[in-house]
């Protein structure tokens, strides 16, 4: 029997905060364990939480970026549950007040996914296991988190994945946080029923926990599709509860509960006043951010003109498009510098984390520099390339590297300077054309096409000649 | 008479004494008399004299602050950098913070001289100092009786002279009730007013850090020293009170409006309600204008008080878990079983009662009916007080429907308990000052308090009155027998 997906997603993702929600200490990722620490994220009896005002904007930054509605008084609740990586046995989170509300993003379709809400909230510790003990590290405690709720329309696993992406892509571009899915500070966990096509509601759902890659939530998709499916057809009844995706298997299966049923018992935290953000803020922060990846993507493929194809290739990393609109700002072409960023330099970065990186070691500036010798065709593209490498390869400029068998024509100004270079090399024949022997001449050209690899404008070379010999 | 803190100050200062005598002065009349009392239940004579030292040295300056070289205590629930701080509960038996709270940071700075740590009910929970882990305080005045609570050891260090001042934190009551049972003042700030940053929380939206002091005057020069807002407590606020509050006491009455609710007289011992009245035509006498008005959302006080105090208990107690610091049990098959039966072993009975309380009315399908409930009548609450504030400077009632009750008394029935808070507990929902001062004695020779509720951040108000009652009243109660003699 075919059944329609109807599927949500929450996404949590770390923002890139220097400092932690609710004190000074440090969000650095890694570092030894309980070290970023202070009494306030550790939970301390006495200690009181600050509201870091970063991510407040960061949190306001990522919902004006998904179309949400962003509300000007919030305040700050208490989720109560125990766990040992929880310090004081309570997340700071948000509950019936989230910052922003009522967004969407726009997949390539058209189709558009709205996302319900965006709160900010605080990430717990990280518990160790290692020779049957159980350690805790506080490192993560109290960095800041939002949490990035979908409405439940996304109906396929292709979609569920394009969300995922897209939401990453523009929290990447931004600026708030660098979705790394395998560092954890993007984690996705996915809401799935299914119901006959045409039915108005909905089916028992199951939510998929923490899942870690962008391939993994489509898999996880069509895995849990099919395994709920299968209950359906056989008569049986999808049963609620917490599912985890085993990516070795490509199965999803219940998770061990951790609570027997959750009563998080939310109040508003006595110790974080309600706070309001004035509009002039809002605005402040709305003029702040850059252009969003979607409308860069219009502009390079309507108005730079670029294939489909490589406009996508640049326009998703954040580093990459500003390299290509760097270069374009010094005066490199639109199609020179797309074609060398996407062919030459993307072949140094095979995975997509080198790609967002971006690491290169030459600037915008140097590159144009090269670009623009391949515009005004001095050197062929091909040459280009090469010279690209090495620059890559090396950090040096460009001229490091163009020999003038390289350059396709010669300036009036090289030419003029290669013909004293002739005429300083060959006394004899200048003597020798000064006393009626024209041919002579032959002996300079030869120099001059030798040194330019026979690319020089042989006419205009006896024109100078003549000149500086004074014929 | 007792010395107070401007004369300590001054003989420190024209060195009729040094600081290192003084505090060990101190040190030994606690040595005498606090096996019986038990107002102290951690002693840091140590630091201590190493503080008093310094207080030496920095008064060779002439500024030095009022307080240096003054030996004091503060509550067992007041964060002390490597001193134990353990709110008198098994659980925290142990715990020596690495930080100290915003109100010692200050008075430290001032050259304050710490003695040790002042007995209290668990976590400040209860009317009399009786769930103390370490067992309960006694009321210098009588030892029959219970100090009061929560703040009692705090209450019975000054009434018995083991401490210059101390301080103690207020939640619904907590400084002024035991203050009235012990005979001293005791300031319950505005709620901001002090740094609660340090101070181990019970009921965040109402706990307070004030002082508890043997005149109007020492409790303004405490006060003093530690107001100000603070960037470690987004709740405090860094109020202008202008000039210093201690300088500006002396002031008359003449036109002082007073307001006298009739809803704080209710169910009060009518030796004490005599006692008040008498006051109140004191007031009168001297041209204070006596307004009556009423408070009718106040009997909805108790019931409000503790839903929102066990509520935000029940949260702020989850920490308690034996994985980072305090008591942990022996033995346990599972991190579950280590945190159950870790708590199970260290909160006591009043503590759990009060957890249970907390997580009941914040639960799902409870939280409308109570929680949501309790903080839209504190709304309602502050309105009326807001209203009275219009025509009234100050308020006056009495701060306990009682005088101290003889030990073990009560302890039998927690409802009756909650009961004895009626007079206080309207202040912390409102989150505006009171103060209590000694207005008489009862057939037993029992201090009896009149409470003082003013405006918020209007501290000046109630201090000047307090001190006028004071100067004018009279010899209101027996003075304590025995002490450091100073």
């Amino acid at each position: 029997m075919n059944y329609e997906i109807v599927c949500g997603i929450e996404t949590h993702i770390e923002l890139a905060t220097k400092t932690k929600i609710f004190c000074g200490c440090t969000t650095e990722f890694g570092g030894e364990p309980n070290t970023h620490c202070c009494p306030v994220c550790t939970g301390q009896p006495g200690s009181l939480p600050i509201l870091n005002q970063k991510v407040v904007e960061y949190a306001i930054k990522a919902g004006l970026a998904l179309n949400c509605k962003i509300n000007t008084k919030s305040h700050m609740d208490r989720k109560n549950y125990v766990y040992p990586d929880l310090p004081k046995a309570y997340q700071i989170s948000q509950y019936d007040e989230p910052l922003c509300e009522k967004g969407y993003i726009e997949l390539d379709s058209g189709k558009r996914i709205g996302i319900t809400r965006i709160h900010i909230e605080e990430d717990a510790g990280k518990l160790i296991h290692e020779n049957g003990y159980t350690y805790i590290d506080y490192n993560r405690s109290g960095v800041p988190l939002i949490e990035i709720v979908s409405e439940p329309d996304i109906s396929s696993a292709e979609e569920a994945r394009e969300y995922a992406e897209k939401l990453q892509l523009i929290m990447r571009h931004i600026g708030i946080s660098d979705c790394k899915m395998q560092e954890g500070s993007m984690r996705c966990d996915v809401n799935l029923s299914l119901r006959k096509p045409g039915d108005t509601h909905f089916g028992v759902r199951t939510e998929i926990k923490n899942i870690n890659s962008l391939t993994f939530i489509q898999k996880a998709v069509m895995a849990e599709a099919e395994r709920q499916a299968d209950i359906l057809d056989a008569g049986g009844t999808v049963v609620q509860q917490t599912m985890r995706y085993d990516e070795q298997t490509n199965s999803v299966a219940p998770m061990r509960d951790k609570e027997n049923s959750d009563d998080y018992r939310y109040f508003p935290d006595p110790d974080i006043l309600r706070f309001s953000i004035d509009d002039g803020k809002v605005e402040e922060i709305r003029a702040s951010l850059p252009e969003l990846p979607f409308d860069k993507l219009k502009r390079y493929v309507n108005v730079l003109g670029l294939p489909e194809a490589t406009a996508r290739q640049i326009f998703k990393y954040r580093k990459v498009a500003e390299f290509f609109e760097g270069a374009l700002a010094e005066g490199a072409g639109v199609k020179n510098t797309a074609n060398l960023i996407v062919g030459t330099i993307f072949s140094n970065m095979d995975t997509e984390e080198e790609k967002e990186l971006f690491a290169v070691r030459i600037s915008a500036a140097q590159f144009a520099a090269l670009v623009k010798l391949a515009d005004e065709k001095k050197i062929n593209i091909g040459v280009a390339q090469g010279i690209l490498q090495k620059m890559l390869d090396s950090g040096k400029p460009a001229e490091e590297f163009i020999k003038p068998e390289d350059l396709v024509g010669i300036s009036d100004e090289q030419l003029e300077s290669l013909c004293r270079e002739a005429i300083d090399a060959n006394q004899r024949a200048v003597d020798d054309v000064r006393n009626g022997k024209e041919k002579a001449i032959n002996v300079m050209f030869g120099y001059i096409m030798k040194k330019t690899g026979g690319k020089a404008d042989i006419r205009k070379a006896e024109d100078i000649l003549r000149k500086l010999i004074g014929l | 008479m007792r010395a107070g803190i401007p004369e300590l100050a001054k003989r420190l200062r024209n060195r009729e004494i040094s600081a290192v005598e003084l505090t060990k002065a101190y040190i030994d009349v606690i040595e005498k008399l606090n096996p019986t009392l038990n107002a102290y239940v951690h002693l840091t004579y140590d630091t201590a004299l190493k503080a008093a030292e310094q207080a030496d040295q920095m008064l060779k300056d002439d500024d030095a602050p009022m307080l240096c070289g003054i030996p004091m205590a503060l509550k067992d629930n007041i964060c002390t950098d490597g001193l134990p701080t353990t709110c008198c509960s098994k659980i925290l038996k142990g715990f020596m913070p690495y930080y100290d709270a915003a109100v010692w940071e200050k008075l430290k700075k001032q050259g304050a001289v710490l003695l040790g740590k002042t007995n209290m009910d668990e976590f400040a929970m209860g009317s009399t100092s009786e769930t103390s882990c370490y067992g309960a305080p006694l009321n210098p005045r009588n030892t029959d009786y219970v100090t009061g609570g929560s703040s009692g050891g705090s209450a019975a260090a000054v009434c018995a002279n083991l401490a210059v001042y101390t301080l103690g934190s207020d939640t619904g009551g907590s400084i002024r009730q035991p203050a009235s049972f012990c005979g001293v003042v005791g300031l319950k700030p505005t709620y901001g007013a002090v740094s609660r940053y340090g101070l181990i929380a019970y009921g965040s939206s109402l706990d307070q850090i004030g002082p508890l002091t043997n005149s109007v005057k020492d409790a303004a020069i405490v006060f003093d020293a530690i107001k100000g807002g603070d960037k470690r407590d987004q709740t405090s606020v860094d109020y202008d009170y202008g000039s210093s509050l201690a300088e500006c006491l002396d002031r008359d009455v003449k036109g002082m409006r007073i307001g006298v609710a009739e809803e704080f007289f209710d169910g009060i011992n009518p030796e004490i309600k005599s006692r008040i009245e008498e006051a109140v035509k004191l007031f009168e006498r001297n041209g204070a204008v006596i307004e009556s008005i009423r408070l009718p959302a106040l009997k909805l006080s108790l019931p409000v008080y503790y839903i929102i105090a066990c509520a935000e208990a029940s949260s702020n107690l989850g920490r308690y878990d034996g994985i980072r610091y305090g008591h942990r049990t022996s033995s346990y098959a599972s991190i579950d079983d280590m945190i159950v039966k870790t708590r199970g072993e260290g909160f006591g009975d009043e503590v759990k009662r009060r957890i249970m309380l907390g997580t009941y009315v914040l639960s799902s399908g409870y939280y409308y009916a109570y929680y949501k409930k309790a903080c839209l009548i504190r709304d309602e609450i502050n309105r009326e007080f807001d209203a009275v504030f219009e025509k009234c400077d100050v308020l006056i009632a009495p701060t306990a429907p009682n005088t101290a009750f003889p030990l073990n008394y009560k302890s039998a029935s927690p409802v009756e308990m909650y009961l004895s808070d009626i007079c206080t507990v309207p202040v912390n929902i409102a989150g505006v000052p009171a103060i209590s001062v000694p207005c008489g004695e009862d057939n037993k020779g029992l201090p009896i308090g009149m409470q003082i509720i003013g405006r918020r951040f209007d501290e000046a108000t109630i201090l000047q009155a307090a001190h006028f009652y004071e100067q004018s009243a009279g010899k209101v109660t027996g003075a304590y027998e025995g002490g450091a003699g100073i």
